[in-house]
């Protein structure tokens, strides 16, 4: 049996709340940039467990968060083509573009279907033919190489009318960004299933350049507060360094045979996020060999300017600068069933999970 | 976004593998991985297996945790 609830084994996680608070001497700020972490840390009441020195802010790590008000916009439009279907994962639906988001373009009778997983949308396309299959691709390393999978797929069974608009993202360039603009942080809690793709080598560079320690974390409460330890020990030992404490899914050189398909399919692009603006070589295209595949070739759309919502302050929320709670919106006119901003909008955003486990944080 | 759960591999055809998450049985592809078999636990994203969880690493972890001096 996979011993998944000793996980949550109460004694276990005292012994590690106990050494936490044991070593914390001093005032840390732990990072993490994983929507997983984000939902995790509010929903087992992982502050109320530490010390107050230590400080845990929440990254750039909900692809629903930072993605541009641009790319819902572009996906609109498509939506207005003729037999087109856009095909979506759930949370993308109520983040607003310019004028309106995908669910009004869904009640004024546009064909927008929420898929969970690119093979569904796929299938789609197989049963019809004479449609128009658009996959709206968001998210990190873990989900590039299943749209990538998904794309050659489509490729070897010769399927015309599927495509992908990518929005797709990595991680390194905005864990370097957040540093370069010098929100102070002592580590991070490195996204475990990004680096079950990717290994740990991307870390490197941000150990040696910046002398902050990476610990790639899993999702339970023993993993998280494993995580915060051996952190808060890296700093006092003055050693930062890169570590896995989630090494039952995670090895060091990561899920080769997917980064070769996500290498085969796509190319890399310059990239907005929001907080952070266009991060160099942060997302993901696919390759001109690819261009069949790619909505954003294939069909012509318009460059719309990135807006944003009034007086929300996602944008610094998503960097650790502002928490909810700063925001004059945050549970009056922003809650999660009438959201303002994506951080309120997606179910990991920083936004919504402090609504939601309020309760006991 | 990056949610993975944990499920059992029940049989494997071809690149589809059948498997079982607390008893909800679902298709989930292997083509990202080259070497699973039925019985592994894998994690599934988005329909795809992405890695096999290593079940003597999970004990590991365990373990060392287990070896912390309570404070008394
Ligand atoms: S509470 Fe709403 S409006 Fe305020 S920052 Fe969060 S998402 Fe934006």
């Amino acid at each position: 049996m996979y011993p998944f609830e000793q996980y949550h084994s109460k004694a276990l996680c005292q012994a590690l709340v106990d050494q936490i608070h044991l070593m914390a001497d001093r005032p840390l700020r732990f990072m993490e940039v994983c929507g997983g972490h984000t939902m995790a840390v509010r929903k087992y009441g992982i502050p109320s467990l530490l010390p107050d020195s230590i400080m845990l802010l929440s990254g750039p790590g909900c692809p629903v968060c930072v993605t541009s008000s641009l790319f819902i916009d572009q996906a609109i439009h498509l939506a207005a083509y003729d037999r087109m279907t856009i095909c979506t994962f759930g949370d993308l639906l109520r983040v607003q573009g310019t004028n309106g988001s995908l669910e009004k373009a869904k009640t004024e009778g546009k064909d927008i279907r929420v898929v969970l997983s690119g093979l569904d949308a796929l299938e789609i396309a197989r049963q019809q033919p004479e449609k128009k299959i658009v996959l709206l691709g968001i998210g990190f390393e873990t989900t590039a190489p299943t749209t990538a999978a998904t794309i050659l797929t489509a490729r070897k069974e010769k399927i015309s009318n599927f495509f992908v608009l990518s929005a797709h993202k990595l991680m390194p360039p905005a864990m370097e960004a957040i540093i370069s603009e010098g929100i102070p942080i002592n580590g991070y809690i490195c996204p475990g299933h990004v680096t079950t793709i990717t290994g740990i080598a991307m870390y490197k560079k941000i150990v040696e350049n910046f002398g902050i320690g990476c610990v790639v974390s899993g999702f339970e409460p023993l993993d998280l507060l494993q995580t915060i330890l051996m952190l808060v020990r890296q700093v006092k030992a003055n050693q930062p360094k890169v570590e896995i404490q989630y090494s039952r899914a995670v090895k060091p050189e990561g899920n080769p045979k997917a980064m070769a398909i996500i290498e085969e399919v796509f190319e890399t692009v310059d990239e907005w996020w929001r907080g952070l603006g266009i991060l160099k070589a942060s997302g993901l295209k696919p390759r001109d060999s690819f261009q069949d595949f790619d909505a954003s070739e294939v069909f012509s759309l318009p460059v719309y300017e990135i807006s944003e919502p009034e007086a929300c302050i996602c944008g610094d929320i998503l960097k650790g600068l502002k928490k909810p709670q700063d925001c004059m919106l945050y549970g009056k006119n922003c809650t999660p069933d009438n959201p303002v901003g994506a951080c309120m909008v997606s179910s990991e955003g920083s936004c919504q999970t402090h609504y939601n486990y309020a309760g006991i944080n | 976004m990056c949610l993975s759960i944990p499920a059992k591999i029940i049989s494997i055809e071809g690149e589809n593998a059948l498997v079982s998450i607390s008893g909800m049985r679902m298709n989930a592809s292997l083509s990202l991985l080259s070497n699973a078999k039925p019985g592994d636990f894998v994690l599934i994203h988005s329909g795809f297996s992405i890695e096999i969880i290593d079940r003597e690493e999970a004990e590991k972890t365990l373990e060392i945790v287990r070896h912390i001096r309570p404070i008394k």
